[in-house]
């Protein structure tokens, strides 16, 4: 009997009901259910492409087991439930780290595969597929394909950045990146404009590995786009450990009342962390908790936009990119509404083998609004127009809200990705984009 | 440090290797099933276990214990720690209406406890040290209508284990009894799970962990447990024979 639970994604949004169902051994073989399956890691995704309402979800947790790992070579086969924390945990004392990380090391690697996530340094880096060596494939039929970049080439491509629509990712192989500590080198600056900003992010393209700008999104007129820029590079000082002290983690104990967070309180949090260099510029040893994960270190921090929990929204524009963001930028600031974790990277052009992989050539912008209901959805709408007038896209595992015309704007290859989709596997937010 | 697993491929039996995999522990796994047992070999291996043995056996099926132990000890003349932690936790209702399930669940949660545990707490008692652990379960602390044949087979691994200690003891060896709550591992996999009740087989781990080092006899996992099951415990007969529990 299966168990029926409300599985609810990270930006707490949708309140779907879906039939749980679980791995727990690579050779296990997937349940036999009536309607559609998707497989589930640690459901960091914002929206609903980690959610099937109606269907049933495949958890992946418990299959978390380290297969090998090569310490001179830097290659980890693993399980695709193992989290990033995981992996961490066990080859940064080898002097290895992540070539790609999302902004939180709570995600298990199937998942970081199947939305081929980015982090601070695509345009050195590439995306998290890049790296992926070989996997596993399970598929509804029972069949089993070992996928690489010249075996299965096709269900490779696909199932990078496929959101878990071509099979259940049993296990995978990735080539990590040699480091000598746990720490970064960061190089912080206060700034004052998004031409600052800009300009800064130039300037750094070739000298660091890893850029990010923090927007304070309610700053509007001379100051619109004003932020801290931040670049870093692992730190080169062979006598620094190689391990992390542990520190002590905090939690959102309840979800907070919606009242919490609003314009006011949103723009003294914004005034604060704006001036939190303590002047213009600040240089800093960081251990890579502190500067990949700060939010890890607070449990269900998405708890504090309340029961109706929010929206994320990360577009990446191409064209022009200075004029759009400045659009976007302004519309924002003037809606009123409140974003305060706004993030602001470049991407390179280094190319991801994924079929439908988010990140191009330009830059990423990445917001999270309070759901207000219609006003942040018009509000989402406008934004898409200038994403689209700047021949961008949206990235599905943010979303909860894009068309189905915006969604195939932004991945014409979905044409030729869907004939790799298993017949048994859907979304709910596979279901939603389509026309 | 030399750590015998029986049940090795039990949620809460992988979540606490893993805890002294890191440390360079060698283990030597007893579980059912060879393909399973050979995951869990890999996995302590990758994250620094210094060696894994392996020992397929279907615990609900095992002739002669006096063998097995003979062979752990032909392999390592010392054991550090023990763990039982193999089980199984059919529908009550089946068990109510057919012996053979019964008789094996007695075997695998019961008798592969009680008959390789003496034999190594006396090899251990002679040595003047050692740990062992059994997975016993806050189920056993009082029969309820729901599942008091899994109940009866645990409350025998808490008796005897409380028996086992005050024998041993006295020669250097800790023996723990672990009572987890409901724990979300295959063996649940069945069971609703929603409220705060509901643990992982890491944070057990945890507390298995917390309980050798400070030398504790029992403990429940999680410790709110203990305040719920002596509330249960305290009920009189006369009213909790009426409860629908």
């Amino acid at each position: 009997m299966p168990i029926k639970t409300a599985n609810r994604a990270w930006g707490r949004y949708f309140n779907y009901s879906q039939e749980d169902y679980a791995l727990y051994w690579p050779q296990d073989s997937l349940p036999a259910v009536e309607n559609s399956l998707l497989p589930y890691g640690l459901g960091r995704s914002y929206g609903d492409s980690c959610l099937n309402d109606g269907g049933a979800l495949v958890h992946a947790e418990s299959l978390n087991r380290m297969i090998d790992f090569n310490s001179d070579t830097g290659v980890l086969r693993c399980e695709a439930g193992v989290s990033l924390a995981d992996v961490l945990q066990l080859c940064v004392p080898y002097g290895w780290f992540l070539p790609a990380t999302p902004g939180t090391k709570f995600v298990t690697v199937g998942g970081a595969i199947a939305n081929d996530v980015h982090g601070k340094n695509h345009h050195n880096g590439g995306t998290f597929g890049r790296y992926v060596r070989v996997f596993e494939l399970l598929r509804s039929d029972g069949s089993r394909r070992l996928c690489s970049p010249n075996v299965n080439t096709e269900f490779y491509c696909a199932t990078i950045g496929g959101l878990g629509l071509t099979g259940f990712i049993v296990w995978a192989e990735i080539q990590l990146l040699k480091v000598q500590n746990a720490f970064v080198d960061d190089d912080s600056f206060q700034c004052q404009n998004l031409d600052h900003c800009l300009q800064l992010f130039e300037q750094s393209r070739e000298s660091h590995q890893y850029r990010v700008a923090w927007i304070d999104c309610l700053a509007q007129g001379e100051a619109l786009g004003r932020g801290i820029f931040s670049r870093a590079n692992h730190c080169s000082n062979k006598t620094l450990p190689a391990m992390l002290v542990p520190r002590k983690k905090l939690s959102v104990p309840f979800t907070l009342p919606p009242y919490v967070l609003n314009k006011h309180t949103v723009t003294a949090f914004n005034a604060l962390y704006f001036r939190k260099l303590g002047g213009v510029r600040k240089n800093s040893r960081l251990d890579y908790d502190a500067f990949f994960y700060p939010l890890d270190n607070i449990h269900h921090w998405n708890r504090i936009y309340g029961p109706r929990g929010f929206l994320q929204y990360q577009c990446v524009i191409t064209k022009e990119p200075r004029a759009a963001l400045h659009a976007l930028l302004a519309r924002i600031a003037r809606s009123g509404q409140a974003s305060f974790l706004s993030v602001l990277k470049e991407f390179g052009d280094l190319k991801s083998p994924g079929m439908l992989s988010f990140p191009r050539k330009g830059f990423t912008l990445a917001l999270d609004f309070p759901n207000l209901g219609q006003s942040t959805l018009d509000l989402l709408n406008d934004l898409d127009a200038i994403v689209r007038e700047a021949e961008g896209a949206i990235y599905p595992a943010k979303d909860a809200r894009m068309s189905p015309d915006m969604y195939r704007y932004g991945y014409p290859a979905i044409q030729d990705f869907i004939q790799y989709i298993d017949p048994k596997f859907s979304s709910s937010f596979w279901r939603r984009v389509q026309p | 440090m030399n750590i015998v697993i029986f049940g090795a491929t039990s949620a809460i039996a992988q979540a606490w290797a893993r805890l002294h995999a890191a440390q360079g522990a060698g283990f030597y796994l007893v579980g059912r099933d060879a393909g399973k047992l050979e995951s869990v070999k890999h996995d302590l291996l990758t994250r620094g276990a210094s060696e894994v043995q392996l020992h397929p056996a279907d615990l609900a099926q095992v002739q002669d214990y006096g063998l097995m132990v003979d062979k752990i000890y032909a392999h390592w003349p010392t054991i550090d720690t023990v763990l039982f932690a193999q089980g199984s936790l059919p529908d009550q209702r089946k068990l109510e209406k057919n012996i053979a399930p019964l008789r094996a669940m007695l075997e695998l949660n019961t008798m592969s406890y009680i008959l390789p545990a003496s034999l190594i707490a006396e090899r251990m008692a002679k040595k003047g040290c050692g740990r062992v652990v059994l997975i016993s379960s806050a189920a056993g602390d009082r029969g309820r209508q729901s599942n008091y044949f899994y109940g009866t087979s645990k409350a025998a691994v808490t008796t005897f284990a409380q028996g086992l200690r005050n024998h041993v003891f006295k020669y250097g060896v800790q023996v723990l009894t672990v009572k987890p709550g409901f724990v979300d591992t295959p063996m649940t996999a069945n069971i609703a799970k929603s409220g705060p009740l509901w643990a992982t087989p890491e944070q057990i781990a945890t507390c298995i962990e917390n309980g050798l080092q400070k030398k504790k006899d029992v403990i429940y996992a999680p410790w709110f447990w203990q305040i719920i099951m002596l509330v249960i415990r305290h009920i009189p007969e006369a009213i909790f024979k009426r409860l629908g529990l």
